[in-house]
């Protein structure tokens, strides 16, 4: 491939400084605008290559490959409808603070504002959702600009770069000279927290009667959870987590509160309403956790850790900020600690609560329930799983009875809520893990909205179960119409119109069962979990119009928080 | 309340485009706007006239700052500093009013740049609340275009200095 004086078109330079960056895979689809990058990845032979089927597909298989290990995921898709298909998928990354760089064709540059074939200014669309973009304009700028790109992606709080690579660009030459340091003057992610506020943090920590752990992704993806476990068991610190931030902590350690918000648990939400010192810990004091604003932990003494100065005072004013990288923050504010806090009489009263409204459902008139089917997968795999969910009840009720034991494990779309995020980002998790299990869990809407993945992870033969619960329903939207729209139920009611999805997973070559019946559903995951060399699929068949709570609705207060149904004869 | 910002961003292509985003897309006020060059070549100033209470400024800051392009944000209402602004006024003439207007103009030490039988054009320079003050004296002319800079400023005594460089390894 290298010519002796080291001139190389921009292709070869693109796949020299991917080998650099220790890419291995990349998620793509081609088209006209990246003919010339596709014509010498086939003989590329250090990475591998993902066809998916839809761009959108590319991106959420980047963002669990990502979010499984750690590592920035890649995306390679052509000009116009291939950059543009990708939006949803670089707004979620956006949203959950995901390193993916997507690497869009387009038109030749002197074309470019011609609305020539196949152009969409994809740099101004995507612009409010990436954390930042590139317009290749020169191949001497490709091997800086990519080494930019990773390193923006992948470092501070993580999230997408776009890199717009004019056909031209790309195939024009240069001498090639590998950039090894990066220096960008207006980015400079702090990482070393304040000495002081750190030492102040541990005194209020100490003297803290009722103190709660708030822990958000950040502690993953700083790579905090085993600071975090030290730090919490040494201090008799109970630990309530965000969507995002399960298996920061052991979902099974006594000291796990589960997770809080408005589908949290009864008992971490009131240790929220009642702590004295609330510790954030790469959270972001998100509406889906706090409620009203004005309530949220309102007599507490608010800290918060955040590597992202914009999360500090944005929707909850606190009391101490600390700027750093979490991880490094915990440790030192563990050793810091000048004496553990009294939280005995704290844990006793919490563990009153968790007596007074546990997590139940109706499990005796022999009816198929979400929550049964995920705490079956929770015991089958003792929280020990790669468990990526799609967005709707059936996500909810994963994250309360699934307790997973380790991070990186919980997959799911939080900020953005995206359905159709489970299947493609399981098949990227698929390229990362291969140690642990990998459950693609998704409900009877969502699994239509990127059905087609399926193929590719038949064609890969990525051994990931694939679970629908099928409760017939948009459940989620259909629990919404019945608590606050009138039991209007408008455009939600899929029974008569949702596809066989046996014959579905069939028709993609993967071996589809299904059930309705309680009693079958370990003999089934017993046989999805025996077969580790390619992709199988479990349809639950559940009751239609069960509901999710505890729930503390939209904009609400703890006090206002609903911990069964109003109306039980709406159960059907 | 009205907060002055100073901004150094890279001369990048969309440096402009991403800040602009940043205001829009997080319901940020935009009063006035000017972007110009400065002492180094690779970089632009933007002056940005926003308004709010001060944790909306407190995230205008911090917003502006996350911005991979932009170099220094600086709230200069929290310091000695000048500011400018330039407006180009064209009114029209009436039996008589031609003297009038160039008294005015004296008084606010501007000059005339352009004369027609129909019109003149004014140009005035200063603080912005001077050319509040043209504006509303020459209202009564009928003014038929005007056009305003926008306000540049900088801190008094001291200069905004670049950091310098240094190198990030990863
Ligand atoms: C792309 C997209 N469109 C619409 C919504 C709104 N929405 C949120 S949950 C939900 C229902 C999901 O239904 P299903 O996938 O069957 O899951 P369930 O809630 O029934 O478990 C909908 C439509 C969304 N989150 N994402
Ligand atoms: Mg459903």
């Amino acid at each position: 491939m290298k010519k002796s004086d080291n001139t190389l078109n921009g292709a070869e330079i693109f796949f020299e400084c991917l080998k650099r960056e220790k890419v291995e895979h990349i998620f793509g689809y081609p088209g006209g605008a990246v003919l010339k990058l596709y014509e010498h990845l086939h003989d590329v032979n250090f990475l591998q290559h993902i066809l998916v089927r839809h761009e959108q597909g590319a991106v959420h298989a980047a963002e669990g490959y990502a979010k499984a290990s750690g590592k920035t995921g890649v995306v390679l898709v052509t000009s116009g409808p291939g950059a543009t298909n990708t939006v949803t998928g670089i707004a979620d990354a956006y949203m959950d603070s995901v390193p993916v760089v997507i690497f869009t064709g387009q038109v030749p540059s002197h074309l470019i504002g011609n609305d020539a074939f196949q152009e969409a200014d994809i740099v101004g669309i995507t612009r409010p959702i990436t954390k930042h973009s590139f317009l290749v304009r020169d191949v001497k700028e490709l091997a800086l600009t990519i080494r930019k790109a990773f390193y923006i992606a992948s470092t501070g709080r993580p999230g997408p770069v776009l890199v717009d690579l004019p056909k031209d660009v790309i195939a024009s030459k240069c001498e090639f000279v590998y950039p090894e340091d990066v220096e960008i003057r207006g980015y400079k992610p702090t990482y070393k927290g304040h000495t002081n506020q750190i030492k102040k943090v541990a005194e209020v920590i100490a003297a803290a009667k009722r103190p709660l752990l708030y822990v958000g992704g950040g502690v993953i993806m700083s790579g905090g959870s085993q600071e975090l476990a030290l730090f919490a068991r040494e201090n008799k610190l109970p630990v309530a987590m965000t969507l995002q931030g399960l298996g920061a902590f052991p979902g099974t350690d006594d000291l796990s509160l589960g997770m809080l918000g408005m589908h949290g648990t009864y008992w971490a939400n009131r240790a929220v309403d009642n702590c004295d010192v609330l510790v954030s810990l790469g959270a972001r004091f998100d509406d889906r956790v706090t409620g009203k604003v004005e309530t949220f932990a309102k007599n507490a003494y608010k800290i918060h850790v955040d590597i992202d100065p914009t999360c500090i005072d944005k929707n909850v004013v606190v009391d101490l900020p600390v700027v750093g990288d979490v991880k490094h923050i915990i440790a030192e504010i563990a050793s810091e600690m000048p004496n553990p806090p009294e939280t005995g009489e704290w844990l006793e009263q919490i563990n009153e609560w968790r007596e007074e409204c546990p997590l139940v459902y109706e499990d005796n008139d022999g009816r198929l329930r979400t929550e049964f089917v995920i705490e079956k997968i929770f015991q089958k795999t003792k929280g020990e799983a790669v468990v990526v969910t799609d967005v709707g009840q059936h996500q909810m009720w994963t994250a309360q009875y699934y307790k997973y034991n380790n991070p990186r494990s919980n997959l799911t779309s939080g900020g953005l809520g995206t359905m159709g995020f489970s299947i493609p980002a399981a098949i990227g998790a698929s390229f990362a893990v291969k140690d642990r299990p990998i459950i693609s869990i998704s409900g009877d809407g969502g699994f239509q909205m990127n059905i087609q993945e399926l193929i590719t992870a038949a064609a890969y033969k990525v051994p990931v179960k694939f679970i629908i619960i099928n409760n017939s329903f948009l459940g989620m939207v259909r629990q919404w119409q019945e608590l606050f729209h009138a039991e209007k139920f408008s455009f939600t009611d899929l029974s008569a119109s949702n596809p066989d999805f046996v014959k579905v997973g069939e028709a993609f070559g993967i071996e589809s069962y299904s059930t309705d019946n309680p009693k079958e559903v370990d003999s089934l995951l017993d046989k999805a979990f025996s077969v580790n060399d390619r992709a199988i699929l479990l349809e639950f068949k559940v009751v239609k119009a069960d509901m999710v709570f505890p729930m503390v609705p939209s904009g609400g207060s703890i006090s206002d928080m609903m911990v069964k149904r109003l109306n039980p004869k709406r159960m059907i | 309340m009205k907060h002055t910002i100073s901004v150094l961003v890279e001369n990048h292509f969309g440096a402009f485009d991403r800040v602009a985003t940043m205001f829009s897309g997080k319901g940020f006020n935009i009063r006035s706007i000017s972007i110009g060059e400065t002492e180094i070549a690779e970089i632009s100033r933007m002056t940005i006239v926003t308004e709010g209470d001060d944790q909306i400024i407190d995230q205008v800051v911090k917003q502006l700052n996350r911005l991979i392009d932009t170099i220094k944000v600086v709230d200069l209402a929290d310091t000695y500093h000048v500011e400018r602004e330039l407006a180009l006024i064209s009114i029209g003439l009436h039996k008589g009013s031609m003297e009038q207007i160039k008294n005015i103009c004296d008084i606010f030490r501007g000059s005339i740049v352009d004369i027609t039988n129909k019109s003149m054009m004014i140009e005035v320079t200063g603080p912005p609340d001077k050319i509040d003050a043209a504006v509303n004296v020459l209202a009564p002319f009928g003014i038929k275009e005007m056009a305003r800079s926008g306000i540049v400023a900088l801190k008094r005594g001291e200069q905004l200095k670049i950091q310098k460089k240094e190198n990030i390894t990863t």
